[in-house]
């Protein structure tokens, strides 16, 4: 696809992409460059609002079922509340079903309502609501732990050894190759089996500590090229400790590697758990994740799909929205990544220099 | 050094599984008068009195016997040698995963291929977003759903074959957009081929619908030489450049033969046919297209031959693909299936009468029918990103520009100089996966049913069966392991530049 360009346009382009990035450091182009990311950005304020809705409407919860600390949501139902079926809005002979109305009345005749049940009642009349909206705090709670324990973890193995190199890499990368054989399923079953029901904060934790693996390669491959760069020789002839030339020259050059994939552990992460749950290693009832919602409820599918509909699409669009985050992150942080300059561009920087 | 690394991982799982399990949990708490003795027995059997990092010696001292031919990976909780429970699981894996990872592997790079040619187009755009979300959905959700609406939905088309109207004019309108977006042009050309793809598909599909195709499946020898004929072209086209008339010429050549081969072929289709006979007739296949490319043409030998050898290896299975497919109406038939072809759950079905060599080659492939879509759904979405940015990479590089500057066609280009560099950092992707799917499609069993070492690592973690575990874990790493030292291999014998040691 050879693109044949005139020499203004190119220079025109070249112009464009100079003016817009003049007297910004790097930082800010970056951020820049993220926020002109439209899937990107459509998906941070997903990503934000569902988690603001999930953690809300579920009230907080940390620690293990027994002595879990707790704030109130502002769903009036709880997970262990037996209410009535009811059978407002089903099909003969079926009770329970989502009472949600997202139609307007001149579509489908019903007023939009949100209704008692919004998404309906499991099998022994739980509310549904609820159930989802606690295991999609549990779902992201442990996402959020793994990210955050495999970037700390992995940021700081894959630094140390890329930066002292010698024993200390050696040892490291074979514990790093370790760990890198062993099937992530497996890991995380072996671990999920024996602390599943110790509560999804230490499941998290435990599940982190063996997540950091593939992030503390890169780190240290990223450390081992900067390391040998003229900035850091001149940092050290300057008299700078090995602390501060770790913190303040090499790891904010690292920070876009680190950062992007970090997001892509993520969205890794909550695949993994909610495929533990599946399986019955991960959460354990009575405590749900959405994982384990699907598991418990899709043979159900036929009769009463609605238990096996809201807990996937929760799945999806959140691993959806790190993932675009994730890309739209990996295209602000890549240098050679060019502005796509349209012709609406070109024609206003025409306009502009026509005016001046 | 692999070696090492393999010691390292299984002395930590090891370890790590033997204190995280207690494999007489279930029996302390029994109140079987017998529990006490099975204790015994099960602590004499799995050396329990050993403690696990001394227990893990004893265990690799039956995975090191294999050296000298006594192989041992100890013994289930249930009293079975674990080597016998793998080499009956490993089979089943590879069957379920191997088509699938191909087809990923095939369409991932194809459509990769396509987006980065058509870079910042709609139909770029629209595969990006569709493999991002292909790459977010959990398998378990996309198989029960598969489950549910294909499995079921199709069973009552095929019950019925009409292709109802809003079906008609929706499939032949996607097609339409997918071949105008695909292939692109000014917009009276992506008009013209939108309305192309669209009548073409639409009166395909009628022309099926209304002779009730679908019930009684079957392409004859006049379509098999059509769509052979069509491959040659292709094939040829990509290959070499139709400019090429020799080359064009043996493969046309390999299709006539083809057509001409096609009856004779059908008596060797017998009931009794084995795949040691399936095996037969590709390599003469093969070695007709060998010779056909030979004799085509003296100049660039080795592309001739390789595109003939293509295309009659294609022929071939068209060919066989159509002997299945008159197999349809007769299997549907049988009482086993009673007109409900696509099954839900299993690897075979047990009904059905032994015997028929293309009632259970059909029967095995329907089974796959849904892990494989499954499984190729959740694989393609990383095959299309990584090509797609691999390809992007070295046409951004000077020898391309050199190779256009040259004069060389856009084909060539594209497919000799860009395409196939593009493919050398996909070695360790593809190595990787192939190691991953045997024992990652542990989820993807539990779903459909298959006994395969999914099953066995569930069980082994439900069972708290560490030997069990063990095995399933040496397979995988192993494997795993020497995926990732033939993905170096290759990579250095493709890429010049890269050398392994020093």
């Amino acid at each position: 696809m050879a693109k044949k360009k005139t020499d203004s346009a190119v220079s025109g382009e070249n112009a464009i992409a100079l003016q817009e990035t003049a007297g910004l450091s790097q930082n800010q182009i970056v951020f820049r460059r993220f926020l002109r990311h439209r899937a990107a950005m459509i998906s941070v304020v997903s990503l934000v609002f569902i988690i603001l809705f999930v953690f809300s409407a579920a009230g907080l919860r940390f620690g293990s079922d027994r002595n879990a600390a707790t704030t109130p949501g502002w769903w009036p139902y709880s997970i262990t509340d037996l209410s009535e079926m009811s059978s407002k809005n089903c099909a003969e002979g079926l009770v329970g079903c989502p009472t949600i109305d997202i139609l307007p009345a001149f579509i489908d005749g019903t007023p939009m309502a949100f209704g008692k049940h919004p998404f309906g009642q499991d099998d022994i009349g739980r509310d549904y609501f609820a159930l989802v909206m606690r295991g999609a705090e549990q779902s992201i709670q442990i996402m959020l732990i793994i990210g955050s324990i495999g970037a700390l973890l992995g940021t700081v193995i894959g630094a140390i050894s890329g930066f002292f190199r010698g024993w200390v890499d050696a040892v490291l990368m074979r514990l790093t190759d370790f760990i890198i054989t062993i099937p992530t399923l497996i890991i995380g079953a072996v671990i999920g089996f024996k602390v599943g029901n110790l509560g999804v904060t230490l499941l998290g934790v435990f599940l982190g500590l063996f997540a950091w693996t593939g992030l503390s390669r890169l780190v240290r491959g990223e450390f081992l090229s900067l390391r040998e760069r003229e900035f850091v020789d001149a940092a050290r002839v300057a008299g700078a400790s090995n602390r501060r030339i770790i913190f303040k020259h090499i790891l904010p050059n690292a920070v876009g590697v680190i950062i992007v994939s970090v997001t892509l552990l993520m969205s890794g992460a909550i695949l993994l758990e909610t495929g533990l749950s599946y399986l019955g290693f991960g959460v354990v009832a009575p405590d749900v994740s959405l994982g384990s919602l699907i598991s418990q409820y899709q043979t159900s599918f036929s009769i009463r799909p609605w238990l096996f509909w809201w807990p996937g699409f929760l799945i999806v669009s959140i691993a959806l929205c790190v993932n675009f985050i994730g890309d739209g992150l990996r295209d602000a942080f890549d240098p050679r990544q060019k502005r796509r300059i349209t012709r609406r561009d070109l024609a206003k920087a025409d306009t502009a220099s026509k005016g001046a | 050094m692999l070696f090492v690394i393999l010691l390292g991982s299984s002395f930590l799982i090891y370890n790590l599984a033997a204190i995280a399990s207690d494999p007489l949990e279930e029996l302390r708490v029994s109140s079987d008068p017998k529990a006490k003795q099975q204790i015994l027995v099960l602590i004499r059997d799995l050396h329990l009195n050993v403690p696990p990092p001394l227990r893990y010696f004893n265990w690799l001292k039956g995975v090191l016997g294999g050296l000298v031919g006594d192989f041992n990976l100890g013994l289930t909780r249930t009293h079975e040698p674990v080597a016998a429970a793998i080499a009956q699981a490993v089979p089943v894996s590879i069957r379920l995963v191997l088509g699938a990872t191909i087809l990923a592997i095939v369409l991932g790079i194809t459509v990769g291929i396509v987006t980065a040619l058509r870079q910042y187009s709609k139909f770029d755009y629209a595969m990006t977003f569709l493999s991002f979300l292909f790459f977010s959905l959990p398998i378990f959700w996309v198989a029960v759903l598969l489950k549910e609406y294909l499995a079921i939905g199709f069973n009552d088309f095929l019950y019925d074959p009409v292709v109802t109207w809003p079906w008609l004019v929706g499939l032949s309108l996607f097609s339409g957009v997918f071949w105008a977006s695909v292939l692109g042009g000014t917009r009276s050309q992506v008009l013209l081929k939108f309305a192309v793809a669209f009548l073409a598909n639409f009166g395909v599909l009628f022309f099926l619908s209304e002779t009730r195709w679908f019930s009684q499946p079957a392409l004859g020898p006049i379509v098999v030489f059509a769509m052979s004929l069509g491959i040659a072209v292709a094939v040829t086209h990509l290959s070499v450049g139709l400019s090429n008339r020799k080359v064009l010429f043996g493969s046309v050549a390999v299709a006539i033969l083809g057509l001409i081969a096609y009856l004779p072929v059908q008596q060797l289709f017998t009931k009794q046919f084995t795949d040691l006979t399936l095996f037969t007739i590709f390599l003469v296949a093969a070695l007709i297209g060998v010779a056909a490319g030979f004799f085509a043409t003296k100049i660039d030998r080795g592309a001739a031959i390789r595109t003939t050898t293509l295309v009659a290896l294609l022929t071939f299975a068209i060919i066989y693909l159509d002997r299945i497919m008159r197999t349809w109406k007769s299997y549907s038939e049988t009482d086993a299936i009673n007109y409900r072809p696509v099954p839900t759950v299993g690897e075979t079905n047990s009904l059905l009468e032994p015997g028929n060599y293309w009632f259970t080659t059909l029967d095995s492939a329907l089974h796959l029918f849904l892990p494989t879509i499954a499984l190729t759904i959740i694989s393609f979405a990383g095959y299309v990103r990584f090509s797609r940015g691999s390809l992007l990479e070295v046409l951004n590089q000077d020898y391309i520009r050199t190779a256009r500057a040259k004069g060389l066609t856009e084909r060539t280009v594209i497919m000799r100089h860009a395409f196939r560099n593009a493919l050398i950092p996909l070695t360790t992707i593809i190595a990787a996966d192939f190691a991953g799917v045997i024992g990652g499609a542990i989820i993807t069993e539990r779903v459909f049913g298959w006994v395969g070492m999914g099953t066995l690592f569930n069980k082994a973690i439900g069972g708290q069966d560490l030997n069990l575990l063990m095995g399933v874990f040496f397979v995988t790493s192993s494997l795993a392991v020497l995926a990732n030292l033939v993905a170096d291999l290759l990579y250095s014998a493709l890429d010049p530049r890269i050398r392994i040691g020093r």
